[in-house]
């Protein structure tokens, strides 16, 4: 369950030499990938053009997008059920109707209207007298676009695997061929030499040991007591050195990375959608706990979220080898959300996250005081957040490492009351403006020690 | 070499002793050559064989084995080294968030509720602190003007909802039951009663929906008879208010006013008629424009009104009805004669006088248990017109009917009663004639015992309905008659129990109680709204109507009440029984902080124990003394009340025990229902033969001696005036401060210097102007020593329990304690004079030793609470070689327990002694069987407070964890903290005020004001410690009137 990588120098020069090596060859492929994705996407676009008379799908989708995604999805039902083909299943003299103001036609007795509504539980639908009749013809025509296959999807994910990997085994097959290189080279020399040797054998000459026989190397060593001691000083301090080091990353679990019950990946949300930390973790805000955002919270988005952007699911399936898909499954099986019928079965089981950042049990750290008074960035103890797929710690969380922020940091005084009266006590006796928390008293032990 | 010749020679002679015709011997079998044990043992170390072939006998299964003795060594060095390698990876924690988060519960935020014990003894309204969703704290209502939380049982009361021993379901006939085949049952037994009675029997709920709905349930079951039983009765004042005002209800005393108080028997500061006076007195003992109350006390036990009094006469109970006589002779009118000795009618008049002098401002108590004498009291208050009661508000919280219980045992065992229902009361406990309710209750065909825990009564009833904990329940309660407060629950049941309401609901096929309640609230309140009520917890409503009214009773005849007072003449020796002020009538004994919590006068934990005074001691041979471990042991006695006989009684011998009378306290001695480290004590409601405390006994010495938890065995000052400083209103009004406190100087170049001044500072000191700069102001005048900041420093802090044995050693772990110190001669001030005239060495040794005495009977007490001093130049932190106390510039003395590897030169380099050490590993040790060794107890822990572990010292943090807390809101609200904001555990647990903490870096603050009082002295100030903690000196009102 527990993987803790510690950061080794010397692999991250070994890998920074063979990037460098693969970088050209890596940089002009993943050019030409994005390319072609992106000419591939635009014939899709232009290709299904037809569906709706007079509908541009290129406006449609933006309309869709900004009125009607909040309930309705192209392919699938949500709040509202699956729009592709409603205009086969409908005249569109009744759907402009509907759209406009579904109510006034429910009203009006129109039996569709009615059997719909009562279908979809009387969950009554926005009017939208704002949209014209070619606005309308423009979202049909866009949600009337066949589902796109993922064949398109996966080509280009596959493309670009190829990129990645592509990078990997040429660094193998260099460092292959040149270890071959070296066997071979090797090979040679001692054939070379044992091939000369017979020959001399053969022709009689003797090879002489020119050099007389003088002590063997290690006798040598052993004999000068200066290489001994300087030797036996230089271990002795390399062994410290380590064992010190070993010691004092004992319950330091920078890096820790546990597989989580749920794969949930903060560089999709944080990252890619741009979600606000404060959002999801909001007691942050008021309290010492950041909080493991409840699964109610997940779920205003999942709601309607259901399933992850194709491109998305096979970045998941290639790079990460995960079903974002499933992962959303598990959200509804621990909440028990029924995607189909849009309710939930009121049986819940709650997830057992695994805890990342443990702060000892005396040690008194508050969120809201970091967060919201001294307005500190997430990322500057939770490291780059955004670019992580799984979440790992990235601080050490130590007290030396808490120490030195509070030396280096300056207290956030401006614009709060509280501070007014100190600031201005402290510009008074000390002519400065700025103190740092340490100055402010932040490094006595019982600050964070009760 | 001389030291080793030395030895050879004491060998030598050893051996030349061993020679000779001496012969030592350790039992007279040695002296018996013939004997083969002795020869045995001198041959063998064991005399019997060790039974090693049990295990290695069989020689062929042990060479079949196939683990040999190094495969042995192999297997434990391996395992060791792996399990000391797998210790080096952390613990995987889970961390489990909420499905659906409720909407207002912020994990790590605390939420407050305001809700209302009432348990039948304590009436308050409380504030509950809520940490994710658990109720862990209970502070004062601030709004309620009177019935605050101001009690240590009532602060203590949160840690019952997680005790182990409560009723987790129902029953019926001793097995596990569902509700639904209780209510069958109990309702099919309902219906087969036949012409027999239900009755009810129940503690005093003071709720108007309680009544309402038992009136509810009287019409649907005809025959249903209501009892109220108070445990501990006040039976005799309530008849009394009722002749005199015609309700029947307590009068509601407010004292804050008052010029003069004189108090017979009375123990208002303790649970005298529902106790809750304190705080409304404690307003009238400090100075205020050189004018404060006098209070004057006539008591038998040494209680904490007669220790707070300003002038304590110690008399015994047959003597005070005398004395109750007496001030009726002379303020209403001459009944009849008094026999009073020379020295307590001198008292008494000077309290008559006082009494007058007051005139509107003076109030007169009584606690002798007769309507008569309760009415006298009345009738001397009404003839003085005092307005220190409120006549149109008086206190509903006692409507107990004791003297219905005979009546009810009788008709139980004439089979009249088909039906008993006991609610919150556990008469089988505390019922003096217990056995004939046992044997009566056997013919009732139906009994039902509504009750938290499977305690004596509900153990022989046929169902138990397991009822939910204050803090689970709904409910209202009508304090006074126009103060009423609400109940809410603040936690979901935490097992499956049910209200005694909802299940008297459910027979008479209502709904819920909530529901109930609601509509009690709307049909009686009109104009209020439930929410707003819900959250204030209390409010005042005066309902025009005058409904009930009791019956009044014309005439009070005096003459024959006073008659049939005086005519007791008392032989042997007067028992006053009494509540504790930890454990009162006994329903939390299994609460180990009350346990723990020392007596306020005795300072003795964990025991009741018979006080008695000096000289009846000695008369008896009884004698209490000091062991080498410095604890304290006591004879045991036998108490027999008319062949009633409660066996091994520890005595106590208490200095202000009136002579020929002794004291006991009720609530010990309880058996079933309870942890065993929590059965302690004797069961004194044997005694209290009807319902009245007061008893005339015989006890003898038997033999045994006790252990008691005594947590302090100095019991006076011996004259040094630097630990509690004491002067009387006179000098205090006349003279100038340096007179009666002045601060200690020291020599500097031959000249005095105060020991304040900067001079003869040893220290550099931190610059503390900016910031905060907290400090504690304890005002020893309106202490009264009742201990509820104790157990809130308990709650608030994680504080542990350690029982008995270790209390014994001295282990307890209060960070808070109360001192109380005894003066050696009639007055503190007669001790200062007396050490102050000591000269020469045979003088001071016989006098210091006359001084460590506390006197005997006309003895002066003080409290005085200490915690740490939180001293700007602590000699703490000076010895600490790993920094682990450190001092900060808030004033606040760090402790810092991650670093401590608990050496302890602190604690003998604290001049306060205020410093408590884990001797042992006292949470999830079975050790220490508490509420930390169980989940549920637990629950109660503050999260923000670290759990300390052994061999960590520990002490008082002046509540880091609230001031910080405090900071921290305001600097994210962005505002300034305005004076009162900052608290202390201790100072919000205080109703009195003795307490005030707060910035002296705001100079506005109330804390500024009580450090420029002439009044404040630092502890032991002569050793420029600086402490941030300030005492302001107690004054005592010793003018004659």
């Amino acid at each position: 369950m527990r993987k803790v990588t510690f950061s080794q120098e010397f692999f991250k020069y070994l890998f920074l030499l063979v990037l460098v090596v693969s970088f050209s060859s890596t940089y002009a492929q993943e050019d030409a990938t994005s390319e072609e994705a992106k000419s591939e996407e635009t014939a899709a676009e232009q290709t299904e053009e037809s569906a709706v008379p007079g509908g541009d799908p290129a406006k449609g989708k933006e309309l869709f997008n900004s009125l009607c995604a909040a309930c309705h999805k192209p392919y699938s039902d949500a709040v509202g059920p699956a729009l592709h083909g409603v205009t086969e299943r409908r005249e569109m003299d009744w759907l402009y109707e509907w759209i406009k103001n579904s109510q006034a036609l429910i009203k009006s007795g129109d039996q569709q209207a009615v059997a719909l509504y009562e279908e979809w539980n009387k969950v009554a639908m926005n009017a939208f007298p704002q949209l014209s009749n070619q606005d309308i013809d423009d979202i049909l025509s866009y949600v009337e676009q066949p589902k796109p296959e993922p064949k398109v999807a996966v080509a280009a994910e596959a493309t670009t695997g190829e990129a990645q990997s592509g990078g990997g085994i040429s660094n193998e097959i260099v460092l292959g061929i040149l270890a071959f290189v070296l066997l071979m080279l090797s090979v040679i020399l001692i054939l070379v030499n044992k091939t000369l040797n017979r020959f001399a054998q053969a022709n009689g000459i003797e090879v002489k040991d020119d050099k007389p026989k003088g002590k063997p190397i290690w006798v040598a060593f052993a004999e000068n007591q200066f290489l001994v001691l300087s030797t036996v000083i230089v271990m002795l301090l390399v062994v410290a050195w380590y064992g010190y080091g070993g010691l004092m990353s004992v319950g330091i679990d920078q890096g820790y990375e546990p597989i989580q019950p749920i794969h949930y990946s903060h560089r999709i949300h944080a990252g890619e959608n741009q979600i606000e930390c404060k959002y999801c973790h909001s007691s942050a805000r008021v309290s010492k706990h950041s909080g493991i955002p409840s699964l109610n919270v997940c779920m205003n988005c999942h709601k309607q979220i259901a399933e992850v952007a194709p491109e998305t699911q096979a970045k998941g399936e290639q790079e990460f080898n995960v079903d974002y898909n499933a992962e959303i499954q598990k959200l509804y099986e621990a909440t028990g959300w029924d995607p189909q019928t849009q309710s939930y079965s009121g049986e819940s089981k709650p997830v057992k996250w695994i805890r990342i950042h443990n702060l000892p049990d005396f040690a008194y750290f508050n969120h809201s005081q970091h967060v919201t008074v001294g307005q500190i960035e997430c990322q500057t103890c939770h490291g780059p957040v955004e670019e992580m797929e799984i979440m790992y710690q990235d601080a050490p969380l130590t007290m030396g490492w808490c120490i030195n922020c509070h030396r280096e940091t300056n207290v956030k005084m401006e614009g709060n009351e509280y501070y007014e009266k100190i600031h201005e006590e402290l510009a008074k006796k000390y002519g400065v403006e700025k103190v740092t928390a340490a100055q402010m008293g932040g490094i006595e032990c019982g600050k964070c020690h009760y | 070499m001389w030291q080793v010749s030395l030895l050879n020679i004491n060998e030598e002679n050893l051996n030349q002793d061993m020679s000779s015709e001496k012969k030592y011997w350790k039992s007279a079998d040695q002296l018996d050559d013939q004997n083969p044990v002795v020869e045995a043992l001198e041959q063998k170390e064991f005399a019997e064989h060790i039974p090693t072939d049990e295990f290695l006998g069989d020689k062929e299964k042990l060479d079949s084995s196939q683990t040999s003795r190094r495969d042995f060594l192999k297997y434990v060095g391996f395992s060791t080294a792996a399990a000391s390698l797998a210790a080096c990876e952390g613990p995987v924690i889970k961390s489990i968030p909420y499905v659906v988060q409720p909407e207002r519960l912020v994990p790590g935020v605390a939420d407050y509720y305001a809700t209302t014990i009432a348990n039948g003894f304590d009436f308050a309204s409380v504030l509950v602190k809520t940490r994710e969703g658990r109720p862990i704290k209970i502070d004062n209502n601030t709004s309620a003007s009177n019935f605050t939380a101001g009690k240590a049982r009532v602060h203590a009361s949160v840690l019952g909802l997680y005790d182990i021993k409560r009723q987790q379901n129902p029953q019926i006939e001793g097995r596990d039951a569902t509700w639904t085949e209780f209510d069958d049952r109990v309702s099919q037994d309902l219906k087969n009663i036949g012409d027999k009675s239900i009755v009810l029997l129940t503690q005093t709920y003071a709720s108007p929906s309680v009544n309402r709905l038992i009136k509810q349930f009287k019409e649907k079951y005809t025959n249903v008879e209501h009892i109220v039983y108070d445990a501990i009765s006040e039976e005799a004042a309530l008849n009394a208010y009722r002749n005199k005002y015609g309700i029947r209800a307590l009068a509601n005393y407010d004292f804050s006013e008052a010029e003069t108080i004189v108090g017979v028997g009375a123990d208002f500061l303790g649970d005298w008629q529902g106790g809750g006076f304190d705080a409304s007195y404690a307003k009238s003992r400090v100075p205020n424009n050189g004018k404060m109350s006098k209070h004057i006390q006539f008591e038998a036990n040494m209680t904490l009104t007669g220790a707070n009094a300003d002038q304590r006469v110690a008399v015994k109970p047959s003597t005070q009805n005398h004395v109750l006589v007496e001030i009726y002779n002379q303020i209403v009118g001459r009944v009849s004669a008094t026999k009073l000795d020379d020295k307590t009618a001198k008292k008494v008049n000077s309290a008559i006088k006082a009494l007058k002098k007051g005139g509107k401002k003076s109030v007169f108590v009584t606690g002798i248990q007769d309507e008569g004498a309760q009415q006298m009291a009345l009738e001397i208050n009404a003839k003085l017109q005092t307005e220190l009661i409120d006549y149109t508000n008086p206190r509903m919280i006692r409507q107990g009917e004791n003297s219905k219980i005979n009546t009810l045992i009788a008709d139980m065992k004439a089979g009249k009663v088909g039906s008993l229902m006991i609610a919150g009361v556990n008469p089988l406990y505390s019922l003096p004639n217990a056995d004939e309710f046992e044997s009566a209750m056997s013919k009732v065909n139906s009994t039902v015992a509504f009750s938290m825990k499977l305690d004596e009564t509900a153990k022989v009833a046929k169902y138990v309905a397991a009822t939910p904990h204050y803090l689970e329940s709904w409910g209202d309660v009508q304090l006074a008659k126009n103060t009423f407060s609400l109940v809410q629950p603040t936690i979901q049941p935490l097992f499956n129990t049910r209200q005694f309401e909802d299940t008297l609901l459910k027979l008479i096929g209502g709904s819920k109680y909530y529901d109930f309640i609601k509509e009690t609230f709307n049909q009686k309140f009109e104009g209020l709204s439930w929410n707003q009520s819900l959250h204030d917890g209390i409010f005042e409503y005066s309902s025009n109507s005058t409904e009930e009214s009791d019956e009044k009773e014309n005439e009070f005849n005096a003459s024959s009440a006073a008659q049939s007072l005086l005519s007791n003449s008392a032989e042997g020796l007067e028992l006053t029984l009494y509540t504790k002020t930890s454990l009162g009538d006994g329903q939390q004994a299994n609460n180990p902080w009350l346990q723990e919590m020392p007596d306020p006068i005795t300072r003795t934990s964990w025991d009741n124990y018979v006080t008695l005074s000096k000289v009846d001691a000695d008369k008896m041979g009884i004698t209490n003394n000091s062991v080498a471990n410095g604890a304290l042991n006591g004879d045991y006695v036998k108490v027999n009340l008319n062949g009633k006989t409660i066996n091994k009684v520890p005595a106590l011998i208490q200095p202000g025990q009136a002579p020929g009378s002794i004291g006991l306290a009720l609530g010990y001695g309880k058996t079933e229902a309870i942890q065993e480290e929590m059965q302690v004590g004797v069961n004194a409601y044997k005694l209290y033969k009807d319902f009245n405390p007061s008893q005339t006994v015989s006890i003898s010495k038997v033999e045994g001696i006790h252990e008691f938890a005594c947590v302090q065995l100095h019991n006076t000052m011996m004259g040094r005036r630097d630990i509690v400083k004491e002067t009387t209103l006179e000098v205090f009004n006349t003279k100038d401060k340096s007179y009666w406190n002045d601060t200690p100087k020291v020599s500097l170049n031959h000249e005095e210097v105060k020991v304040t001044s900067p001079e003869v500072d040893m220290w550099e000191e931190f610059d503390r102007s900016i910031g905060h700069h907290f400090n504690l102001s304890i005002d020893l005048n309106s202490c009264t020593g009742c201990g509820a900041c104790v157990i809130a420093c308990h709650s608030e802090n994680n504080v542990p329990v350690v029982g008995k044995q270790e209390v014994r050693k001295s282990r307890d772990m209060h960070w808070l304690r109360i001192d109380r110190y005894y003066s050696s001669e009639e007055s503190l001030q007669g001790d200062y004079d007396k050490k102050d005239d000591i000269s020469g060495l045979s003088q001071s040794l016989n006098q210091f030793e006359e001084l460590e005495q506390p006197s005997q009977t006309d003895v002066q007490v003080v409290f005085q609470p200490v915690m740490c001093q939180h001293c700007n130049h602590a000699p703490c932190e000076t010895v600490c070689p790993v920094a682990a106390s450190a001092h900060s510039r808030q004033g606040q003395n760090h402790m810092t327990y991650n670093r401590c590897v608990g050496t302890r030169y602190c604690a003998n380099n604290c001049p306060y002694k205020v410093r408590r050490f884990n001797w042992f590993l006292y949470n999830q040790n079975d050790e220490f069987d508490y509420h930390m060794n169980n989940d549920l107890g637990r629950m109660v822990l503050n999260p923000d407070v670290t759990v300390r572990s052994r061999g960590v010292m520990e002490k008082c943090s002046m509540c880091i964890q609230m001031t910080q807390k405090t900071i921290l809101d305001a600097k994210r609200d962005g505002r300034e903290i305005k004076d009162g904001e900052f608290q202390t555990a201790c100072s919000a647990a205080c109703d009195k005020g003795a307490m005030v903490f707060g910035d002296v870096n705001d100079k506005e603050s109330k804390v500024v004001e009580k450090y420029e009082d002439d009044r404040m002295y630092h502890l032991l100030e002569y050793l420029g410690t600086k402490p941030n903690v300030m005492y302001q000196t107690k004054v005592r009102n010793t003018t004659e009137a």
